[in-house]
């Protein structure tokens, strides 16, 4: 890939095809000197999805699935060592760290801790006014301080006035977030990466955050959301990509995914979430153990030592993201045990 | 309830710190709430309401910039009334606590079964051979094997350690175990078996009385998945208690029905929606309702008279001016 292609009409903001990415697991100077094999963590291993602009998809998972590596590596601050990236119709996995930079502009990402991701010693204005500096975006001083107010503004952080002079640690949790926000949308971008944007707030302003994020994607933003949490994402997300251990097992409609699950991973990690409701207690189906250790990845089905319907072929198959049927349009599942002599595929 | 009396009953609780620059946050204000053999109770609220430092406060583990009044009844006897001197003798051995991220609080040097078998050598229970045959049997109670006692804490995983950590706080065999957030680091898989572990120890622990919980969150469905009861805290106040079901069904605050509207639900189609605002400072004197503010249901009284303690329902309690009819009738 020499250069940035032109964009095609109608590809989604985001096309990610089968994406590698993986980790050398340190095994120091004994190790080397002993010439014991070098291991990887393969963290994302294969992972197939899309997000069009005006979607908000939200990819969950328990810590260690590779959520937070995928969109690090999609952002290009983790090297992908298979697979492709596509932005706006262009290959972006292969290219240089120059031609990165104008990238760097469309596709924005915010933390989880507002607490950690502000700089402590810059004011409101100072961390809003950052990247459009880096960028070398706008030259004269007035204009740079009407993008800060106008980001400000569509962040929810209004009046701006209030605000602009502030130094993060007058400002809630919530308010930080919203600045952090703020510094995302100042520079435009056409996608949004959320990591786990509000699991690090009170439950009272979560919602506000979200609400935040879902009205961007209204307006025709593209957001991929990372997050643990199913329940806000089936209540934000338009499609859920659901990860166990470097792959995607199931993604979907965000409410074909949560009210009917097919993947038996899936099944399990409904049936834990705690309802708001209590008595609509949940029968949770414990799986046993732990996700197994992305070094040593099992064979065949990744899930099949903690699947309670493995069979014995699942141990030799390793199962593609297909198309299902008796579900809703665009729902997938990886398992040779769904949808088995319909014919689909 | 039964006519048993309560194991424990925290009566008029407060808790005031001295402010730096002189001053004082009055923390926890006027806490009381009972709970009875085997009960569950969530202590529910947003970071600083006040209740990890009410449970703080029923340990007898407050720092020394704090002044605590009120009492603390275990099986009818004020733990609190004489200090330390009356604290101590119960602390783990009678109420426990397990603290908010105790999973990641293990000395990495030493094996996870000295660190649970240390509680039970202080107080004198067991040394030598019985505290290690007493390890492995609590090991056991929270679903780890015995023979891990061995093993450092580097060598379990998240949900092991904080079931270790559980362990830790049963060591003596307290009546009642406060939980602060402990399934709040976890994922949900490994949340789902913490929580339970905690609902088994509250029916089986002992022989005819069960273990008593009181789980402190801020996650409202996790208490509504393993509580019975539940008490919301909002500014160093219970503002709504009484049984799980009957507040998501019936509030009688409106923080607490407001709450719940703020926390999605998986399954559930109703918009989320955040709370305007944020808590008062309780370095200030607050005059009337403390939620007035951040209420969609205020009215006339709520900025000027604090409202009390009301039991509309039997059982059921809130601080609200709504569920005075003289009020309410005065305002329609």
């Amino acid at each position: 890939m020499s250069d940035v292609q032109a964009p095609t009409i109608d590809a989604p903001l985001l096309e990610v095809e089968d994406l590698i990415s993986q980790y050398p697991v340190p095994r120091g100077l004994l190790g080397a000197m002993m010439r014991r094999p070098q291991l990887t963590v393969k963290a994302v291993d294969g992972v197939t999805f899309s997000v069009a602009a005006g979607e908000m998809v939200a990819l969950v998972g328990e810590s260690g699935c590779g959520k937070t590596t995928t969109a690090q590596t999609v952002i290009r601050m983790v090297a992908n060592q298979g697979g492709s990236i596509r932005f706006d119709g262009a290959e972006i996995g292969e290219l240089s760290p120059g031609q990165l930079r104008p990238l760097r502009r469309e596709i924005q990402i915010i933390y989880q801790d507002p607490y950690e991701s502000l700089d402590p010693r810059f004011t409101v204005r100072d961390t809003i006014e950052e990247p459009i500096r880096v960028h070398s975006l706008v030259p004269r001083k007035e204009d740079r301080e009407a993008k800060v107010r106008e980001a400000m503004e569509r962040a929810g952080l209004t009046p701006p006035e209030l605000f602009i002079d502030r130094y993060p640690h007058e400002l809630s949790g919530g308010q930080r977030q919203r600045v952090a926000i703020a510094a995302a949308l100042v520079l435009e971008p056409k996608l949004l990466i959320a990591d786990e944007p509000v699991s690090m707030l009170d439950v009272s302003v979560r919602a506000g955050i979200l609400a935040l994020l879902d009205g961007l994607r209204k307006d025709g933003m593209g957001v991929l959301m990372i997050t643990h949490d199913l329940s806000t994402a089936a209540h934000f997300a338009d499609r859920i990509a659901v990860m166990y251990l470097g792959r995607i097992v199931e993604e979907g409609p965000a409410r074909d995914v949560v009210r009917n699950p097919q993947h038996p991973y899936t099944k399990a990690l409904i049936s834990v979430v705690p309802r708001r409701d209590p008595d609509e207690r949940a029968f949770p189906q414990i799986l046993t153990g732990e996700t197994p250790n992305p070094v040593r990845v099992p064979p065949g089905c990744r899930f099949h030592p903690r699947c309670p319907v493995a069979e014995a072929r699942c141990k030799e198959t390793d199962p593609e993201l297909r198309l299902l049927d008796g579900v809703a349009a665009g729902h997938r599942a990886a398992c040779i045990l769904l949808g088995e002599g319909s014919g689909t595929g | 309830m039964s006519a048993r009396p309560p194991v424990i009953r925290v009566e008029d609780l407060n808790v005031w710190f001295d402010l730096p620059g002189g001053g004082e946050l009055h923390a926890v204000q006027g806490v009381t709430f009972e709970l009875h053999s085997g009960e569950r109770m969530g202590l529910v609220g947003e970071s600083g309401c006040g209740k990890t430092t009410t449970i703080l406060a029923m340990m007898g583990l407050l720092p020394a910039t704090a002044s605590v009044s009120g009492k603390v009844l275990l099986d009818g006897e004020d733990i609190l009334v004489g200090g330390e001197e009356t604290i101590s003798p119960h602390r783990w051995s009678d109420i426990s606590m397990v603290f908010q991220g105790a999973m990641n609080a293990f000395n990495p040097v030493k094996t996870v079964g000295a660190q649970i078998a240390e509680p039970m050598v202080l107080h004198g229970m067991a040394t030598g051979k019985s505290a290690r045959s007493r390890v492995a049997e609590l090991l056991e109670l929270v679903g780890i094997a015995g023979d891990r006692a061995d093993r450092y804490p580097h060598e379990f995983s998240g949900g092991m350690r904080q079931r270790a950590a559980i362990a830790m706080a049963l060591a003596c065999s307290p009546k009642v175990l406060l939980a602060d957030e402990p399934t709040t680091a976890l994922d949900v898989m490994v949340q789902a078996q913490i929580l339970e572990l905690l609902v088994g120890l509250s029916k089986t622990l002992g022989q005819e009385l069960g273990l008593t919980v009181i789980l402190v969150t801020h996650d409202l469905p996790v208490v509504a998945q393993v509580c019975d009861r539940a008490a919301v805290m909002y500014a160093g106040e219970i503002v709504e208690m009484g049984g799980m079901s009957e507040i998501y069904h019936d509030p009688r605050h409106p923080y607490s029905r407001m709450l719940f509207a703020a926390t999605p639900d998986l399954l559930g189609d109703d918009e989320v929606i955040s709370i305007p605002g944020a808590p008062p400072r309780l370095d200030r004197e607050i005059v009337g309702c403390a939620f007035r503010p951040r209420c969609d249901s205020a009215f006339e009284p709520c900025s000027t008279v604090r409202p009390g303690r009301r039991e509309p329902v039997a059982g059921h309690e809130a601080r609200c001016h709504l569920n005075d009819p003289s009020l309410t009738e005065l305002a329609s």
